[in-house]
């Protein structure tokens, strides 16, 4: 009658194939080699990656080739950039709907620095600094005043917006040059954005899943009264994140400033914002809070990026793009949810393993 | 009715010497009050537990256990009085040094993360860490440790909190609150609200284990009166924000106990109705 044992016997249901007293070669050994894979939570979006992978290797021939592969991996990494912040926020209970305005006022404000004779270098950091304050702003009016970050990003990203149009008289402007080529390392090469994606994406995993402070973020996310009970100071967590996610968005403004080798009035803005949102979600982050994985993200954002390149390559065009678009992430999203149900049928035999 | 009357002289704690013996007390709330704006919650409040006692306090919805529960442990601050523990005046204004003095708290939503292991859970906000890294492995073999030490019987410390039933979140819940070894006072509210038998067994197991220990004094916040004579050495009841009752368990029944809680009902009721005859 308790939930207890009922736990217990369906471990046991599930158990039994994979037991091993009950193993009988090759079968077996990949039988047990599938249920390790789908404990993982980002197995069911690796799964969705191979598979559109595999299909446009298949059906288009220039899919396969370094351009082709060059192609998503820039398109996928400012994307990834700011996913990072929006799963430390989902996680925690929280969204920022503002990154992507901070995202392009941020190669401005660099600008700005450097014309007013700071090195390169410098002013990039400057800035990224600088521009965690925005996430500051949004962290205490959500916590300290209680409006929902739906609500205070909203506003602070036309705040930003049109400090940014107002800031650039919504002209374009030049990179500075001859400035020691500091830009070939952000996001001027062709490689380097991603790489900086895939790095902070590495480290950031490393503080969600092993530190205190992505504790404290599922921690906040997944009971936030226990969190304070427990005395976590869960205003400083939320704060913090914000903090992050702004000074990510600043870094990716900057990159892709670099790479398109201008600075935009036009870049970043809501657009980016739901790209990167949508990558998360399809990585297996919960919008509910609590749960979410930086791994499972930058997967998220490589579909999109496959998607967006495969389509490309085979003509398709952009307005009908959208359509496909819109549907992969239905259909990519429905896979998703079936498979993070088998999962959990794979963890349950896992535990009653491990016991 | 004044302070005095409600503890220090009246019928009931004479009969049982409540206020008579400092010597053996852990703690001691003294005049607590709490007001919210208008609200008034406590009045006046007089409580003790003795050292390695097991404290019931019952009390209908309302009443103002939690809200006492939650002074005692640093949560929230009273409005006046003082407590003592082991004789000495403390003022906790948090969570963590009410825990860093030996007072500890399993909430009614147990602050347990259901999205975080059970070894996680067990070592929320005091993780042993080699920075910048949580020591995972070391967590995990403590928590089976103690766990297993206190007879709480789960399939894994990896499993999600998610995963588990009431009993077993609650026992968690209790077997990391007494993991500190500073712990003296361990505040448990409304341990087996909506629980099934075999799993507030289970739970009153747990506290008798601690009773035999002996190390820690325990007040349980509940409703079921059999249960909390079964495990209780003493029972104080709240009604209207003050403390009515006082009595040791061998010298009371559910039935008295009950009668009292009625009474107060019956009380109230007829008060109203006269207003309402004079209205």
């Amino acid at each position: 009658m308790s939930d207890m044992s009922e736990t217990a016997e369906r471990a046991d249901v599930v158990a039994a194939p994979g037991g091993p007293q009950r193993g009988n070669g090759a079968s077996e050994l990949l039988r047990r080699a599938g249920t390790l894979f789908l404990q993982q939570r980002e197995a069911s979006v690796l799964l969705i990656a191979v598979a559109i992978f595999l299909y446009f290797t298949a059906s288009t021939p220039s899919f396969f080739g370094h351009g082709s592969f060059v192609n998503i991996a820039q398109y996928m990494a400012p994307y990834t950039i700011i996913a990072i912040g929006e799963v430390l926020l989902m996680v925690c209970g929280e969204i920022d709907l503002s990154v992507g305005y901070v995202w392009m006022l941020s190669p401005f404000v660099m600008r700005g620095f450097i014309d007013s004779g700071v090195p390169e270098l410098l002013a990039i950091i400057i800035t990224v600094l600088l521009l965690s304050l925005i996430g500051l702003v949004n962290g205490i009016i959500t916590t300290w005043f209680g409006v929902p970050s739906l609500i205070t990003t909203l506003g602070m990203g036309y705040l930003i917006f049109g400090v940014a149009l107002t800031v650039s008289s919504a002209q374009q402007v030049n990179l500075p040059d001859g400035n020691g080529g500091v830009g070939r390392w952000f996001g001027a090469a062709a490689w380097s954005e991603f790489i900086w994606a895939t790095v902070l994406v590495l480290i950031f995993h490393v503080i969600l899943t092993r530190t205190r402070w992505g504790l404290y973020t599922v921690s906040v996310g997944g009971n936030l009264l226990g969190a304070r009970e427990s005395g976590i100071k869960v205003n400083t967590i939320k704060i913090g994140n914000f903090m992050i996610t702004s000074s990510l968005g600043a870094l990716a403004g900057i990159l892709e400033a670099f790479k398109n080798d201008i600075i935009d009035p036009s870049a970043g803005q809501l657009a980016v914002v739901l790209v990167a949102l949508a990558g998360a979600v399809i990585g297996g982050t919960a919008m509910l809070g609590g749960s979410g994985t930086m791994i499972g993200a930058w997967l998220g954002v490589l579909v999109l990026g496959i998607l967006q390149d495969g389509f490309n390559l085979r003509g398709i065009s952009a307005n009908k793009f959208q359509i496909i678009l819109g549907a992969a992430i239905l259909l990519a999203m429905i896979a998703n949810t079936y498979l993070t149900r088998l999962r959990g049928a794979g963890r349950i035999a896992a535990r009653a393993r491990t016991h | 009715m004044t302070s005095d009357n409600d503890l220090g002289g009246g019928t009931v704690s004479s009969e049982v010497g409540a206020f008579s013996t400092p010597t053996d007390d852990i703690l001691r709330v003294e005049h607590i009050s709490k007001r919210y704006g208008a609200v008034t919650a406590l009045v006046d409040v007089n409580l003790r537990l003795a050292r390695g006692e097991v404290l019931g306090l019952i009390g209908d919805n309302g009443a103002g256990k939690s809200t006492l529960l939650k002074i005692i442990c640093g949560f929230q601050p009273p409005t006046s009085g003082r407590i003592l523990l082991e004789g000495r005046e403390v003022h906790f204004s948090s969570v963590q040094q009410a825990r860093a003095a030996g007072i500890d708290v399993v909430y009614q939503d147990l602050a347990l993360v259901p999205q975080l292991t059970v070894y996680h859970n067990m070592f929320l906000n005091r993780e042993p860490v080699r920075w910048p890294l949580l020591r995972n492995r070391v967590m995990r073999k403590l928590s089976r440790e103690h766990l297993d030490d206190m007879g709480v019987h789960l399939p894994s410390v990896n499993v999600e909190v998610a995963s588990l039933s009431g009993g077993q979140r609650q026992a968690i819940a209790v077997a990391r609150s007494v993991y500190s070894e500073n712990n003296k006072v361990l505040l448990l509210d409304e341990p087996l609200a909506a629980m099934g038998v075999k799993e507030g067994a289970m739970i009153l197991d747990l506290v008798r284990g601690l009773k035999e220990r002996g190390n820690v004094s325990i007040i349980i916040i509940a409703h079921n009166y059999g249960q909390v004579l079964e495990v209780c050495d003493r029972v104080n009841l709240l009604q209207g924000g003050r403390i009515t009752y006082d009595k040791y368990s061998s010298e009371t029944s559910v039935e008295e106990l009950t009668e009292r809680v009625v009474a107060e009902y019956r009380k109230a009721l007829e008060e109203r109705q006269r207003e309402q005859r004079s209205a």
